[in-house]
């Protein structure tokens, strides 16, 4: 046994952008949670019922961006491998 | 028009291909051809079991109710898919590396193994889960209703009743033939899978079919569909946005714990990779299954009389219009949602409760637990899971009888979601913080369980079904706080967002709170080190730490649980990959850790983890075992610690070698200018020598001359033998061969003599010494010690360059040694020659006054480590200054 490698500092240029598509995949949630809370704002802004097919437009809007950001991201994540594993600062 | 019955013979036929689909890929996956069945698409597919039929029929009514917010249902799956990186691939991981068969064995798993923990979940899960199934066959009757109209037929109850008790049989039938065929729960079930990813793909069409068709056959395209939204009488958006978020958190939240979401995400999960498609194509699934739905239900208002059921527009609206096609496409969708839903939540409720409630109570039930007969925990686990999926089934149509399927069922939905979401708080508290304990998951869900059967389970059987008015108005027992829906006092919510806040925080404040009051055992702390650094891929310790149990008795039960083909086969695989002929591998703790591991994956892991208990004695890992293990590590901390000194040691040695070598160069350069000046040294008396000795033989001269020539030979032969005598002398001091004489005598007598005999008659060398300190009685080889003396009074004298040379004699006694230190005035050796000039041949000095070879203070060192005493140059006195430390007294 001996005693586990320490997380490299600096990385190749590879595996620093595997670092921020895996950053990026991370936000992703919270970009859509930010997004679609919009909406609670509504409320307050005119009458009752003044939200209309417009608001429906919106959601999906956003429904979209995230899947397309999404697939996107997908695309280029890496599967695990055992040194990522070891210098995943979250996971 | 079609007929009631052509839709019957429609649903018969469609019910019979998806048997035909399931017994095609159950067949191909039996002769390992199932590499298409294990696609992410079709991984894909099985996840749209989350679209119900409460969603496929019920979402146009919940949007022509209450506008947008419907969509919130899948705004969380939504989120929680493509933040997969967060939970879902640690779920999916933990999943594969601890085979776990359903949430409760999630849970009962990652808090030591816990049985109790386990039916704690399972309870909730059938608790929550129950209405939901009624909820389906509810739809699922509706919808022949639907039917049953357009031929003027109006249904009475007991026709409701029929159809529904029919749907439940036919659904128990074939759940039971796919779903129980094989006892290992964490196996795919290839046939389900694959008919959920075809009634997937239907129930996708008929809805994507019926809203274009709303959209391109009935408003006339998109620009006139957002008119018309515009126009209509659905209020898209009125709430203040408590609902909103809180419904987003819930369905997010009941995504990851629905039993049967986590049996399809989790459990049949094949491959972790596939978790990168569904990340993106789940959502646009859900995306499109929504994207028509507030357009359904706008033209569904516009169309329809008004008072119609807005749940059944997706069948109405076609129906209206006279596209019998179209309609009977929708049947089968809304068919296709409520049967998958079906399948797999009764598949994975049936697994919880045959693992963590049926076979734990009939194992403790069995008095005797060696003498039973192969594969009968096999045996009992299968019949548990078929009668518990005949039970939960007989559940859900008892629960939609009673509700009377009225418009109470309907909203029993998002209650349902909030039951099974009491079970997040310990999931992720388990896979992300190591310090939770099985006691505050315990807490937390019971807790949670409380709440949520208080605030929300219970009045929604309505008024005075359990909970009276008076309670909903004053709380129980006088205690206004307690009010079912204004829980400590807080009036004023919608009940359902009151609900779901209070069960959350109490639940969550439990399982924090009592997790850190409490201390976990070993086992929850090993798997909650498993648990939470699942990707650190590290060897953790190993569960079972004596293996006293013989292969033998592991193999039997093994095939009690397993059947004896798959646990002889596993056994024969473990002894082949240990190296051993034979059938029965060592019985090693790394060996009962998988055999665990694969009975886990059969009957969970609180029932393999007992069962393999029994055997092996109980001897499971303790805090002692987990304190060595930090001891290990602790060794390997300290060993390595021990090469980092060990390094710095050999660095300081390869310092010293360093110097030594450069001391060695310094010699060698100085042996080399010695031996041309001892060739030299020997050449000159030798040539005076010669040359005297020839003018001597030729003869006829002066007396006088003879004389001194005869003299000069003379003298030159003396200075030949005294270089011949110190070599020879250096060379047996170095040899160890001299012999010493011990003698007694007095060290200013030994002065004397040394003085006297160093040739100062010259009067140039003034000496000082001090009588009285030299008054010692010396007991050693004093002939030699004067020796000594003499060198150095002779050295003093030869190179001291002060202008008015004098010596000074300095004896000291320190600690039992005797110290005689003499010290000239002179400048002294150069620091950079003081390590060379005790070493033979060195010549500090200039050539010019050297008289000597160099050889006086290498034999004065010698001779003082011959008698046990030193002598060493002081580096700090103004002149050169030798001490000579005296051999201590013997006593």
């Amino acid at each position: 046994m001996s005693r586990p490698p320490k997380p490299p500092v600096f990385l190749q240029r590879a595996n620093y952008r595997q670092r921020r598509v895996r950053d990026a995949a991370r936000l992703i949630p919270f970009v859509g949670v930010v997004l679609w809370a919009l909406p609670m704002s509504w409320a307050q802004s005119g009458d009752e019922g003044h939200v209309g097919s417009g608001g429906l437009i919106y959601i999906f809007a956003v429904w979209v961006v995230l899947i397309v950001l999404a697939a996107f991201l997908a695309s280029r994540i890496r599967a695990d491998t055992p040194q990522d594993a070891a210098d995943d600062p979250k996971a | 028009m079609m007929s009631f019955n052509a839709l019957i013979f429609a649903a018969l036929a469609y019910v019979t291909l998806l048997f035909a689909v399931a017994f095609w890929a159950d067949r191909r996956a039996a002769v390992g051809r199932a590499e298409f069945l294990q696609s992410p698409w079709i991984y894909t597919l099985s996840i749209s079991i989350y679209c119900t039929a409460w969603t496929f029929y019920g979402a146009v009514g919940y949007a022509a109710r209450s506008g947008l917010e419907f969509v919130t249902i899948y705004l969380g799956p939504t989120l929680v898919m493509v933040g997969w990186w967060w939970i879902l691939r640690r779920l999916v991981r933990i999943g594969r590396a601890q085979r776990i068969t359903s949430i409760a064995d999630l849970v009962s798993s990652r808090f030591g193994k816990s049985t109790q923990l386990g039916m704690i979940v399972t309870v909730i899960s059938v608790i929550a889960g129950t209405p939901y199934i009624a909820l389906q066959l509810q739809s699922v009757t509706l919808s022949f209703a639907v039917f049953a109209q357009v031929e003027g037929v109006i249904w009475e109850a007991a026709d409701f009743n029929a159809t529904a008790i029919w749907v439940a049989i036919g659904l128990a039938v074939f759940t039971i033939l796919f779903g129980t065929r094989n006892v290992d729960a964490n196996e795919r079930h290839n046939g389900i899978v694959m008919a959920i990813a075809v009634e997937a793909v239907v129930k996708l069409l008929a809805l994507v079919a019926v809203g274009v068709f709303v959209v391109w056959g009935i408003a006339g395209g998109v620009g006139q569909m957002l008119t018309r939204i515009d126009a209509s009488e659905i209020v898209l958006w009125d709430q203040s946005g408590s609902r909103w978020i809180s419904l987003i958190f819930l369905s997010g939240a009941a995504f990851l714990c629905l039993p049967r979401m986590f049996q399809v995400l989790v459990v049949e999960n094949t491959d972790e990779r596939h978790l990168h498609i569904a990340s993106w194509a789940f959502p646009l699934y859900l995306l499109l299954m929504s994207l028509f739905v507030v357009p359904i239900a706008v033209v569904g208002l516009d169309l329809l009389p008004s008072g119609s059921n807005p749940d059944l527009f997706v069948l109405t609206v076609p129906l209206h219009e006279g596209k019998g096609g179209l309609a009977v496409l929708s049947f089968l969708g809304g068919l296709s949602s409520a049967t998958s839903m079906v399948i797999v939540a009764t598949i994975a409720l049936a697994t919880m409760v045959s693992n963590h409630i049926v076979v734990p109570i009939w194992l403790s039930l069995q008095a005797n637990q060696q003498a039973v007969i192969s594969g009968d925990v096999r045996f009992v686990t299968l019949l548990a899971r078929r009668l518990s999926i005949t039970a939960i089934l007989a559940l859900g149509f008892v629960y939609y009888r009673m509700s009377g399927g009225g418009t109470a069922l309907a909203a029993i939905g998002l209650i349902s979601f909030t039951g099974a979401v009491q079970i997040l708080p310990a999931m992720l508290g388990g896979i992300f913080w190591r310090a939770a304990t099985g006691r505050g998951a315990a807490a937390g869900l019971l807790t949670g369980l409380a709440v949520w059967m208080w605030t929300l389970f219970l009045p929604s059987f309505g008024v005075d079904a359990f909970i009276s008015q008076a309670v909903m108005d004053n709380g129980v027992l006088g205690a206004a706080w307690l009010r079912p829906q204004a829980l400590f006092g807080m009036a004023g919510l919608d009940p359902l967002v009151h609900g779901i806040m209070w069960s959350m925080i109490l639940n969550t404040a439990m399982f924090v709170f009592v997790s850190l009051l409490t201390f976990p055992a070993p086992l929850e702390r090993l798997q909650g080190a498993q648990f939470v650094n699942v990707f650190d891929h590290s060897t953790a310790a190993p569960a079972w730490t004596s293996a006293a149990a013989g292969a033998e008795d592991l193999l039997i039960m093994s095939q009690r649980i397993i059947g004896s083909t798959q646990a002889q086969a596993f056994f024969e695989q473990e002894a082949v990959s240990q190296g051993k002929l034979g059938f029965l591998p060592e019985v090693t703790p790394a060996f009962i850790e998988r055999l665990e591991r694969e009975l886990a994956g059969s009957v969970g892991a609180a029932t393999a983890h007992a069962m393999i208990g029994q055997l092996i004695g109980g001897s499971s890992v303790s805090v002692e075992d987990l304190i060595a293990v930090a001891d290990e590590a602790a060794q390997i901390l300290e060993y390595s610690n021990r090469l980092e000194a060990k390094s710095a040691e050999q660095e300081r040695t390869a310092r010293a070698l360093r110097d030594a070598n450069a001391k060695l160069t310094a010699l060698s350069i100085q042996k080399d200018a010695f031996l041309s000046q001892i060739s030299h040294e020997l050449r000159t008396p030798m040539t005076s020598i010669r040359s005297f000795s020839e003018i001597l033989r030729e003869g006829d001269m002066p007396q006088d001359n003879l004389n001194r020539y005869a003299g000069i030979i003379h003298d030159e032969a003396i200075r030949l033998t005294r270089l011949l005598d110190d070599l020879l002398d250096l060379a047996v001091l170095e040899n160890g061969q001299v012999e010493l004489h011990e003698q007694t005598g007095q060290l200013s007598d030994l002065l004397d003599r040394a003085v006297g005999a160093a040739g100062l008659h010259d009067g140039v060398l003034q000496v000082v010494r001090d009588r009285i300190s030299e008054d010692i009685t010396l007991s050693t080889d004093l002939d030699r010690l004067a020796q000594v003396f003499i060198n150095l009074i002779a050295n003093a004298r030869k190179y001291c360059n002060a202008a008015d040379p004098t010596l000074t004699i300095r004896v000291a006694q320190l600690g039992g040694h005797v110290h005689v230190d003499f010290i000239d005035n002179g400048t002294g050796i150069a620091p950079e020659n003081q390590a060379l000039i005790f070493e033979k041949f060195s010549r500090v000095a200039d050539e010019g006054k050297a008289g000597g070879a160099g050889l006086g203070l290498a034999i004065c060192r010698e001779i003082m480590v011959r008698l046990g005493g030193e002598v060493i140059y002081l580096p700090l006195e103004k002149g050169a200054a030798f001490r000579v430390v005296l051999p201590p007294e013997k006593s």
